[in-house]
This record gives structure tokens, C-alpha cells and sequence, in this order.
């Protein structure tokens, strides 16, 4: 036993001008300073025939031996000079008769190019257009199975319907609540800086309940949704893709779409009126709060006037955009979980993507319905 | 890397280990040990708790009861340098590979050599591309696992798992998944680098060609009983056992034809 490791060395013996012996002493191992190839290599003539290696006074060993000793081989090849490793230890020889052993497939190998902005652009217009052909396959597959749903033949469980209900409805409750409840708060804070410079602070109860209701209620339940929901769907489905799941139903003759879409969809778009009515009534809450606590509106001046402006019509505003927004969610989620690839970081791509989709459609959807009501009048 | 003509010493030795999820009692009073050099077989039928033994072995899963010795350090009592040297020492390969698939193939392997050398990046490039080449993956250093199917996921995921040369080596179920060819070429791989690297190494399978073809010494696993049943070298253990259980398995059900 050697408490100091004796240094790796190769020492070059020129034994003819045709021939060379490589010694190779001490350990090379990773954890040693070990020579370069190239300080051998550099040295080989044009009238080099052979390279011998000796490798008896060799102490210890690992893989970078191996590197090392490839390295050479390769600048041997090149130069058409005849490599020797018989002198070398037996479990060198044979690791390295291993590693040669299955010889690279020509036209394996990965050429790293950089593209220009113009292919890029290109590349990216045609992914655009692959991406919005398969939204819409989604969309009209999704349209036939609905129109199963109504014929009374769509094939799914009902158990499964209940199932992602209660996944989106009262297990999601908890989140709503503290959400509504502070964006009500923070509507009434708002309201009350602006409106206490008139003396007017009463009208912050208006300015809740209309908020609220036409608006901020659906919003706050469709963004909800999209996290919560909408991330949920797509890796539900993007991990049975990637475990060939929706294979399997597909060759049962189980249309995907029915068994798993459906179900999601139908109980986002039974839902999310229902949250939203729940959203608007906590944000109001929220709201008197603030109105009744911190303002000192009275509670029935508070409560009056909150409802003072608020219809039917207005109501039914807000539960039209809560089902769109939940309607989108649905199908964000699955449109992406059933696009997603075949591995596990796919999954979360999918996820990811699903959220992006679900939030965009929804302020889109916002202001086409925004602008709708207000030509409708 | 010397042929020691004495018989080697345990380099890991199970004591008294028993195994739980929960309540639940996986395995009992196991106690076997696995020398240098050894291909120790985990056997065992289907849900014995062949793979949660071997979760025991690598330090995945604290035991309910019992010792992992690696040498003379009980890895559940040694403190976080020494688990940290003995998990340095140890390559898995698991059963689906396990390759990270935000990394490229030379990318998983390069991982443990940056995480625990100091190589310069062109050398672990090397090193990488070597381990690639023993396994057979020639060229295939800049793929993603996706990119390749599931038998060279397989092999790439052993050149990760002998990245540093490791002294123990631990496969879970090998051949599962692979044609007979490619398991055949699986084994004298492992048999290889077994010679070659001096590595000990531990299989968990129940492939019967590959039992034998492989194994110096096994343990064999009863999910009845809930312990072990028989240990030593399965083609012996084929010759000389008494056990029905042992034998069905070892002769695929076929003992009282042979008998």
C-alpha cells in the first residue's frame, strides 16, 4: 500500500525510425492529472509503421485509460499506423476490443446546424399551420362527439362524469373562495380611494355588484379553471398518452374523444355557471366587508344599493361568459393532453401549454362577449 | 483490478433485513452475502419483493428492521459523507431506464462524471462517447432518449450507470423487454464488464436463460413465507434443491417431468 498515488506517465521509446513503444506507468485514473493525447501524437513521423504499448508497470486503471488509448488508436488510423495493445493489461485489451466491437453506423451521427432567421421563421409559420389544422381536427372531432352526446350514443361512464364533477365543482370550492373573496375587497378598496374624494363612497356597494357579476366573477372562476382544471386535463391525458392508454381505447373501438374528452368537457360546462354564481356571491361578501367595516355603509344601504342597477339580463351576462370560459378551459386542456408526445417531459410541455391556450382564449373570448353585450344593448 | 486466488471477502452483506410498505410485510429475515466479483441473482416470482429488496440494497427505501453492510459501514447508521462515498461506488440500471429525457444520451452520462469529477468538459465528452461505444450506441451521443427504442434505451442507461467505473452494479429485471438476442448480448455485456471493470454486481430478474448464464450465487425469494427460501448458485440449486417451490421455478414448472 502507497499512501501518495505515483502519477500517471506515458514515456515515448523511439525503438526504429518505424517504430514506437508506449510505457504507460503509475495511476491513471479520473482523479489524476493525466498526459494529452495530442503531446504523444504530436511526435508521430511520416515514416511511422507501428505503435506498441507496455503497460506492465501500470498500477492502476479506469475508463480514461480507455479514452486515452482510443484517442491514439484513432490518430493511428488516420495516419495508417499499425497499433499494438498486447502489452497492455488483459481487461484493457478487452474493453477496448468491446468499445470497437459494434463499429458507428454511418450517417448516425447528429450534424449540430445552426439555421438562419429566415428558416426559422419559415419552420415556425409551418408548425403555426400544422398546430391550427389540428386545433381544428380537435374541434370537429369534439362537434361529432356531441352530436353522439345528443343522438343518446356517445360512449363514456357516467361514473366518469361525476368523477371529474366533483374535481372541479366542490373540490375547487376552497380556492374560489379566497380569490373572490379578495378581488371583491380589493374592488371595494379601489372604488373607495376614487369615489371618498366626492364623498361618494356609498356607490362602491354599485360598483362591487356590477363588477362582480358582469364581470370579475367569470373571469377570476375561468382563470381559476385554467390552472387548477385545464393543467389537470392535459396531463391526465398527455400521461395516458405517454402509457399508450389511449391506444389501448382506441383499438377496443372506444373513440378517445367520447371516453375521455366528453366527460371533461360536459362537466366544466355544467359547472362553471354554478362556480360563477358561487365566485359573485363570495366576491360581494368580500366587497360589504370592506363597504360595511372599513367604509361604515350600513348594511342594508350596502345591500340595496349593490343590487340597485343588477337584472336578470346582467346576470345571465356573466353566467354566459363563466360557461364560454369553461367550455374553453375544457377544451385547452384536452386539446393539448391529446397532443402531447410520447415522454414524460412532454407531460408537463403539455401542461404548460394547455394554461397558455386556456388563458389567451379566455380574454379573447372576454372581449368578443364584452363588445356583443354591449351592441346588443 | 487483480485476480485474488483466496476467497474474496463480502463486500456487501445483508443482516437480519426486514422489509414493509406500512403495515404491510414485504420480506423477513433476510441474510445473504454478495462477494467481489460476484453476479448475485435476486429471484423470485412475481411480486416476492425482488425490485423493493433492491430499493433496500441502494439506499432507496429505509429497512423496517435489519442491516445493508457495504464493507464494514452499515449504510442506514453511516453519517452523509460515507452514503455519499458508497453511492459514488454504486451504478443502477432501472428496470424502464430511467433516462432523463430533457438530456441527451451523452448528456445522462455525462451527468455523474460532472457531478462527482473534475474532468474537463473534452474529456467527459470522451469518456461519455466511450461508454456509449461499449454499449454498443456508437454515434448516438446527441439523440434524446425519446429518439431511440427501448433496447438502446436500455443499453444507454447502463453506460450511465457505469460512468464512474462503479465497484457495485445493480440491474433491475435487465432482459425485461428485450428479444433473446439483444438480452443474450445484454448478458455477456454484463458478464464483460464484470471481468473487465472488477465491478460486483447484483441482478433483480426471472429469466431463466439469464440466471444461468450469469449468476455465481442468488438469493431466492418466497412471497408466501414472505422470506427467503434458498440461497447459492442457481445451476446448482437446480441440481440439489429439495424445495418444490425453488425447483418449479428453476425447471419453469417442468421438475416432475425431469425428476
Amino acid at each position: 500500500m502507497h499512501n501518495k498515488t505515483p502519477m500517471p506517465e506515458v514515456t515515448v521509446h523511439k525503438d526504429s525510425p518505424s517504430d514506437l513503444t508506449l510505457t504507460f506507468t503509475g495511476d491513471f485514473l479520473m482523479t489524476e492529472q493525466r498526459p494529452e493525447v495530442e503531446s504523444i501524437t504530436k511526435d508521430f513521423t511520416p515514416e511511422l509503421k507501428t505503435v506498441s504499448c507496455a503497460g506492465e508497470s501500470l498500477t492502476k486503471w479506469d475508463s480514461t485509460l480507455l479514452t486515452f488509448l482510443m484517442g491514439i488508436q484513432d490518430e493511428c488510423n488516420a495516419k495508417n499506423v499499425t497499433f499494438q495493445v498486447t502489452g497492455m493489461p488483459e481487461g484493457v485489451q478487452r474493453l477496448l476490443a468491446l468499445a470497437r466491437a459494434i463499429p458507428e453506423r454511418p450517417g448516425t451521427r447528429r450534424e449540430i446546424t445552426r439555421s438562419s432567421f429566415l428558416e426559422k421563421t419559415g419552420l415556425a409559420t409551418q408548425r403555426m399551420h400544422k398546430g391550427s389544422e389540428s386545433m381544428l381536427a380537435f374541434v370537429g372531432e369534439t362537434s361529432l362527439s356531441f352530436g353522439r352526446l345528443l343522438r343518446g350514443n356517445a360512449r363514456f361512464s357516467k361514473a366518469d362524469l361525476w368523477v371529474h364533477m366533483e374535481d372541479c365543482g366542490p373540490n375547487s370550492l376552497g380556492i374560489i373562495t379566497v380569490i373572490s373573496l379578495l378581488v371583491g375587497a380589493i374592488l371595494a378598496f379601489v372604488g373607495a380611494v376614487q369615489l371618498s374624494m366626492f364623498g361618494a363612497q356609498v356607490f362602491v356597494a354599485n360598483l362591487v355588484g356590477l363588477g362582480m357579476i358582469m364581470e370579475m366573477g367569470a373571469l377570476m372562476t375561468g382563470i381559476i379553471l385554467a390552472g387548477r382544471t385545464g393543467a389537470a386535463f392535459a396531463a391526465q391525458l398527455g400521461t395516458m398518452q405517454v402509457n399508450e392508454e389511449i391506444d389501448a381505447l382506441q383499438t377496443m373501438g372506444i373513440p378517445p374523444i367520447d371516453n375521455l374528452v366528453l366527460p371533461r368537457m360536459l362537466a366544466l360546462i355544467i359547472l362553471s355557471p354554478l362556480l360563477v354564481i358561487y365566485a359573485n356571491t363570495i366576491g360581494i361578501f368580500g366587497g360589504a366587508l370592506v363597504g360595511i367595516f372599513y367604509l361604515d355603509i350600513p348594511i342594508q344601504v350596502f345591500v340595496e344599493r349593490t343590487f340597485q342597477y343588477v337584472n336578470p339580463w346582467l346576470v345571465a351576462q356573466g353566467l354566459i361568459k363563466g360557461s364560454t370560459f369553461g367550455l374553453l378551459v375544457a377544451f385547452s386542456g384536452c386539446l393539448r393532453g391529446m397532443q402531447c408526445g410520447r415522454s414524460a417531459s412532454e407531460v408537463g410541455n403539455a401542461a404548460t401549454r394547455a394554461v397558455v391556450t386556456s388563458l389567451l382564449l379566455i380574454v379573447i373570448a372576454d372581449a368578443m362577449w364584452t363588445f356583443i353585450f354591449i351592441i346588443i344593448g | 483490478m487483480t485476480e485474488a486466488s483466496k476467497p474474496p471477502p463480502p463486500v456487501l452483506r445483508v443482516e437480519n433485513l426486514e422489509m414493509r410498505y406500512g403495515s404491510t410485510l414485504i420480506q423477513k429475515d433476510l441474510n445473504f452475502e454478495i462477494a467481489k466479483g460476484d453476479i448475485f441473482i435476486i429471484m423470485g416470482g412475481s411480486g416476492c419483493g425482488k425490485s423493493t429488496l433492491l430499493k433496500h440494497l441502494i439506499g432507496l427505501v429505509r429497512p423496517a428492521a435489519g442491516r445493508v453492510m457495504y464493507g464494514q459501514t452499515d449504510y442506514w447508521a453511516a453519517n452523509e459523507q460515507d452514503r455519499a462515498n458508497i453511492m459514488q461506488n454504486i451504478g443502477i440500471l432501472y428496470q424502464q431506464g430511467a433516462l432523463w429525457s430533457s438530456l441527451t444520451i451523452a448528456e445522462n452520462v455525462g451527468v455523474p462524471l460532472q457531478e462527482y469529477t473534475d474532468l474537463s468538459p473534452k474529456d467527459i465528452k470522451d469518456l461519455c462517447a466511450f461508454k456509449l461505444q461499449l454499449v454498443g450506441l456508437a454515434g448516438f451521443d446527441d439523440y434524446y432518449p425519446s429518439e431511440i427504442s427501448g433496447g438502446m434505451r436500455k443499453r444507454a442507461a447502463l453506460a450511465r450507470a457505469i460512468a464512474l467505473d462503479p465497484a457495485f452494479l445493480f440491474f433491475d429485471e435487465p432482459s425485461a423487454g428485450l428479444d433473446p438476442v439483444s438480452a443474450k448480448l445484454l448478458d455477456d455485456l454484463i458478464l464483460e464488464l464484470r471481468d473487465t471493470l472488477g465491478a460486483t454486481i447484483a441482478v433483480v430478474t426471472h429469466e431463466l436463460a439469464s440466471i444461468y448464464a450469469i449468476g455465481s450465487n442468488s438469493v431466492f425469494l418466497d412471497p408466501v413465507s414472505k422470506t427467503m427460501i434458498a440461497k447459492g448458485n442457481p445451476t446448482e440449486m437446480r441440481e440439489s434443491s429439495n424445495d418444490p417451490r425453488v425447483l418449479e421455478f428453476l425447471t419453469r414448472g417442468n421438475s416432475h417431468i425431469e425428476g
